[in-house]
């Protein structure tokens, strides 16, 4: 071993590649209904990394779902520019996944069905992901329920299932908008474990997640941008440093009791929590 | 489920409607015995059952006769209104124009045009399926038209996401997501035309269970006149009854479908 590597030709250490930019957004802007309309986005500028697992938190009505909707392609900012790897955003990135706060599964396609959503718009082979789509129902506890129709499930797995589908393709990019906003709290945790789970085992998959949770925010995240009301802007930018894979205890380190103060005492700041 | 289970909901399902029609039979019966009313006004059940017994392949040629023509005022209603729906939500400029149309024209009694489709299309069978037709057409339209426009907005921003297109996005998700409100104006639709074809039948004709029912008028055979609605009033529930079916097939998971949640 020791004289191969010494027969090998000396090369100075190579640096680590620098992460690369996957979603680039410059001053963002986007106004309802005209020139005096509703100011949602203020000139929000924000880059997100590759592999980076980056959480909008804000109130709500601070815009932070226009923003993960001009990402999606699905609206238009009526300022500034979104690039995704490099890309303008005319029209929905391919490769991208996206979950909403409703799982919106169709009502009349068994959860297996409803995974294969896109794949059949594609119009490619369902073989070819037959055996994808058993592994996340599986990852995602799902395992037994390919025939079931949505109706026959609790709202937990709906979202389970409708996160599966945004899964299926693999794709590099996942948008989040609230995922867990409509679900109880105990599920709720679950599904911040069984997302962080599914995320370390993808491969440098990004996540755009948009939340009004505090606590989720800090537990899942990267990093962190605060918005503030209306119009939206970026208020704050925090780092969360603390070891993955994180488990539930986490939340009972003073370092997490760091970050949510922190975002609270800003949020007290904008008038959002009158702590008295 | 095991078969005696069956056997009850089964019993449950169908004998408590019987046992009530029975037992307006029954009182039917005993009320007209009981205060003598006169056969002109109120025959007794057992004399339209005899009438009924009398005659009965007349009155199954001419029950079948009204059926069929109303089947085909039916279906061409849902051709035409599902079609015109369809444009209707598509494209914008008819929804202001044709549609508003369609709303307008659905407030006058197409009862009262009747007779304009007997000079327009003669005594035959036309002018019969036309207001078949045109009564069950307005139901299904602005039904489909609802249930088209109601498709839930993330369902069509989910579609949007994964670059579906258009046709694809009305195939695989308006047009199924539309169907449990369409089945709600075919529903209204069907007796509805049932309606259009006795009325067709009223205006001008020598066939069909409304022929039966003006002639037997114009001997006072009250007796006929119940006997020929009570296979009327078969045939609708038969009709009905095909709808219902049609729909727990094509849309068994809808929320209307579940009997016990």
């Amino acid at each position: 071993m020791s004289a191969a590597l010494a027969a090998a030709p000396r090369s100075p250490p190579l640096p680590a590649p620098p992460p690369s930019v996957h979603i680039e957004a410059s001053g963002v802007c986007k106004r309802y209904g005209g020139a005096s309309g509703l100011l949602a986005l203020d000139n929000v500028s924000l880059s997100v990394r590759d592999g980076e697992f980056l959480s909008i938190l804000g109130p709500s009505g601070c815009g932070k779902s226009t923003f993960l909707r001009c990402v999606a392609g699905l609206e238009s900012p009526t300022g500034g520019s979104i690039r995704v790897h490099g890309e303008q955003v005319h029209r929905p990135p391919r490769n991208m996944g996206i979950v909403f706060q409703r799982d919106v599964l169709l009502d009349w396609r068994s959860i297996l069905d409803n995974l294969f959503l896109q794949v059949d718009f594609r119009r490619e082979s369902r073989k070819r992901y037959l055996q994808r789509a058993h592994e996340l129902l599986a990852l995602f506890g799902l395992q037994g329920f390919e025939n079931a129709y949505p109706a026959q499930l609790s709202g937990g797995m709906r979202q389970r299932a409708a996160i599966c589908r945004a899964l299926l393709a693999d794709p590099d990019l996942l948008l989040m908008d609230e995922p867990f906003g409509a679900l109880d709290a105990l599920t709720r945790d679950q599904m911040n474990l069984e997302l962080q789970k599914s995320w370390a085992a993808s491969s440098r998959q990004t996540i755009l997640f948009v939340t009004h949770s505090i606590g989720e925010a800090v537990f899942l995240s990267d990093r962190i941008v605060v918005m503030s009301p209306r119009p939206g802007r970026i208020a704050m930018t925090l780092q969360i440093d603390l070891p993955r894979p994180r488990r539930m205890a986490v939340r009972e380190m003073p370092e997490f009791a760091q970050y949510c103060a922190q975002i609270r005492e800003l949020f007290g700041a904008m008038g959002l929590l009158k702590d008295e | 489920m095991n078969s005696t289970d069956r056997l009850f909901s089964a019993l449950r399902q169908w004998a408590a409607p019987a046992a009530s029609i029975a037992v307006m039979f029954l009182l039917w019966q005993a009320a007209v015995a009981g205060f003598h009313v006169r056969a002109l006004i109120l025959p007794e059940p057992t004399e339209i059952f005899g009438a009924l017994l009398d005659q009965p392949g007349y009155f199954l040629r001419e029950g079948f006769y009204t059926l069929q023509t109303t089947m085909i005022g039916f279906a061409l209603a849902v051709a035409v209104g599902v079609l015109l729906a369809i444009l209707i939500v598509e494209v914008r400029l008819l929804e202001s124009t044709l549609y508003a149309l369609i709303v307008a024209l659905n407030s006058v009694p197409k009862v009262a045009i009747a007779p304009l489709f007997v000079i327009w299309l003669g005594t035959g069978t036309g002018p019969k399926i036309a207001i078949a037709f045109l009564i069950a057409f307005f139901p299904i339209v602005i039904d489909t038209v609802l249930g088209l426009k109601s498709v839930p907005k993330d369902m069509l921003d989910l579609a949007k996401s994964m670059q579906a297109a258009r046709l694809d996005q009305f195939w695989r998700i308006r047009l199924p997501a539309a169907l449990p409100s369409m089945f709600a104006g075919m529903k209204v639709g069907i007796s509805l035309a049932l309606v259009g074809t006795i009325v067709g039948e009223f205006v001008a004709s020598d066939r069909g269970l409304g022929y039966v029912i003006l002639t037997a008028q114009g001997t006072f055979d009250t007796a006929q006149i119940f006997a020929a609605n009570i296979v009327l009033g078969a045939a609708g529930i038969v009709l009905f009854w095909i709808m219902s079916a049609l729909e727990r097939r094509l849309v068994p998971w809808h929320a209307s479908q579940h009997r016990e949640a």
